[in-house]
């Protein structure tokens, strides 16, 4: 299954490399990276492939969580089905 | 491959907008618990709830986190419980409507319907147990909802209940008088009442559902103005493709959510009721949509043709979103729930007649309205009677949740907390109705032909 792993804050160095570096660690594989910076506000979207395991799911949301908080912004990671379910007919 | 925009637009609706699935609401027939002793009856109803409804709660927030989207309340719809006990001969019912709260306390959800009964054309002597338990029920119980239909398009309106309703209530306002007549928010009356409803108070699981199903209720009344925000002096044409296409996206995340609900319980799925339900919370309100769309108040000249246009237009975006919709649909207009309707009553834009109007054009009815305690029996069920008439004739669901508040009067706020909100007390018209309502009898069923 697919994650969407949203990142959203004010811009500081070194959040995508912290982001990347838990993921890499956890073996998780980024299909898809894009980011923008509005007002100084910081706006990033991963695509990653998870197995479909929703305890994984549920330990890497939490870590993500924990990550964000360190660093002082908000990271989710959601199953990418509220998206499509939501957008795609 | 979804886009950046798309995921940012998702997570604003969550965020920002109060977007979220209201309640997961499990109905669960009681028929098999049926037995002769009442013990027994109670025994087998608290079983047959703890075991299919155990995983409920847990199951709920386990897709509230994988899909960051709130599940705000986890809930259970029974079979009428007059229907239920009918063979027990017991002379009261609230032993029942314990059990029931023991269970909803044990599975651990926050409210559980179907102290009810069906009476649209008349009582049965089980009936009428259970309308005389409803006060003490709802007193001794926290989660206990109980709904009475009191009419229907098809029977016409059984107006000797209405009479006897006028007086539950006051009873009901009267032994909670202790917290602010609060029994009164958990009764409520319809005309022709849905069988799949998941929302409460007026939840119960209908004689021709399944054993065991999932009913899912979506709102997001903060989206649609958000959306209207960005269609500020447009024509009405754009105003009603908005709130279209917002109405489908909520009610496709609802439909996802439902679905993995029952597979992950192993139970079918009932319905999607896309309904807008206000909470007191700012940015969550129907009056403030109204606003958006440009009245100064809600209940100002044009609110009922707003709600119309409201009302219609989620059932068309929301339709075909799911593959079964069901429940109430459309707007809900509580008074103490919504803070914009709040403001609007102390502003004296909001009156009981402009909401009567209202509910001819809107999803349910009469919804959480705090009326002076020592407003007569008589006016209550006259109240209930046109609200009654109401949906009898437009074919449509209607409903009285109103509040007696003991010791308030015109002026006062009345605090119920939580989801409940508060509310000014509202001014009832003060002419009796007492010879009308003392006739009893039935309404005849109306024709249906012939439409003026």
């Amino acid at each position: 299954m697919k994650g969407i792993i949203t990142v959203v804050g004010k811009d500081k160095v070194g959040i995508i490399a912290k982001v990347c570096t838990l993921l890499s660690e956890r073996n998780v594989n980024i299909l898809d990276i894009s980011q923008t910076i509005v007002q100084e506000y910081f706006n990033m979207m991963m695509i990653v492939e998870l197995n479909d395991e929703d305890k994984e799911l549920n330990n890497l949301i939490d870590e993500l969580d924990d990550l964000g908080e360190e660093i002082g912004v908000e990271i989710k990671l959601q199953h990418e089905s509220i998206f499509n379910s939501m957008h795609r007919i | 491959m979804i886009t950046n925009f798309e995921v940012l637009e998702t997570n604003k609706m969550i965020r920002d907008s109060n977007l979220d699935i209201r309640t997961i609401t499990m109905g669960i027939s009681l028929m098999d618990c049926m037995d002769s002793d009442i013990d027994k009856l109670n025994e087998n109803i608290y079983n047959k709830i703890t075991s299919k409804a155990k995983d409920l709660v847990e199951v709920g927030e386990q897709i509230s986190k994988k899909y960051g989207i709130p599940v705000v309340n986890k809930r259970i719809s029974v079979t009428p419980i007059a229907i239920v006990a009918a063979g027990t001969k017991a002379d009261s019912y609230v032993s029942i409507a314990k059990t029931l709260d023991r269970a909803a306390k044990d599975v651990g959800v926050n409210f559980i319907g179907g102290f009810s009964a069906l009476v649209q054309k008349g009582c049965t002597p089980s009936d009428e147990i259970l309308i005389k338990s409803i006060p003490e029920a709802l007193d001794v119980t926290e989660r206990v909802c109980a709904s009475i239909n009191l009419g229907s398009s098809k029977s016409g309106i059984n107006m000797d209940t209405v009479k006897d309703i006028g007086e539950i209530i006051k009873l009901t306002a009267e032994r909670t008088k202790d917290r602010e007549s609060i029994g009164c928010a958990k009764l409520v009356v319809f005309c022709n009442a849905p069988d799949d409803n998941p929302f409460m108070a007026g939840a119960f699981h209908g004689v021709g559902e399944k054993d065991t199903v999932i009913n899912v209720g979506v709102s997001g009344p903060g989206v649609v103005k958000e959306g209207l925000e960005a269609a500020r002096d447009e024509d009405f044409e754009t105003l009603c493709e908005t709130i279209k296409k917002i109405a489908f996206k909520i009610t496709r995340v609802g439909q996802m959510v439902a679905k993995e609900a029952a597979d992950n319980l192993g139970v079918d799925f009932g319905i999607i009721d896309l309904s807008l339900a206000p909470t007191p919370a700012i940015g969550d309100s129907i009056a403030e949509i109204f606003e958006e769309m440009g009245l100064e108040y809600a209940g100002a000249p044009g609110t009922t043709a707003a709600l119309a246009i409201l009302n219609d237009c989620v059932k068309k975006g929301g339709v075909m979103a799911s593959s079964y919709v069901g429940g109430l649909s459309g707007a809900f207009i509580p008074v103490s729930e919504d803070h914009g309707m709040i403001r609007a009553v102390e502003e004296g834009a909001l009156t009981i007649e402009k909401l009567e109007a209202m509910t001819c054009v809107c999803s349910v009815g009469l919804d959480m309205i705090a009326i002076p305690g020592n407003t007569p029996a008589s006016t209550i069920s006259g109240i209930i009677a046109d609200e009654m008439a109401i949906g009898m004739i437009n074919n449509k669901t209607t409903a009285v949740r109103i509040i007696p508040v003991v010791g308030k009067d015109v002026g006062d706020m009345v605090e119920f907390g939580g989801l409940l909100g508060y509310s000014p007390i509202m001014e009832v018209n003060p002419f009796s109705c007492e010879d009308f309502i003392n006739r009893g009898g039935r309404i005849p069923a109306p024709i249906h032909s012939f439409k003026n």
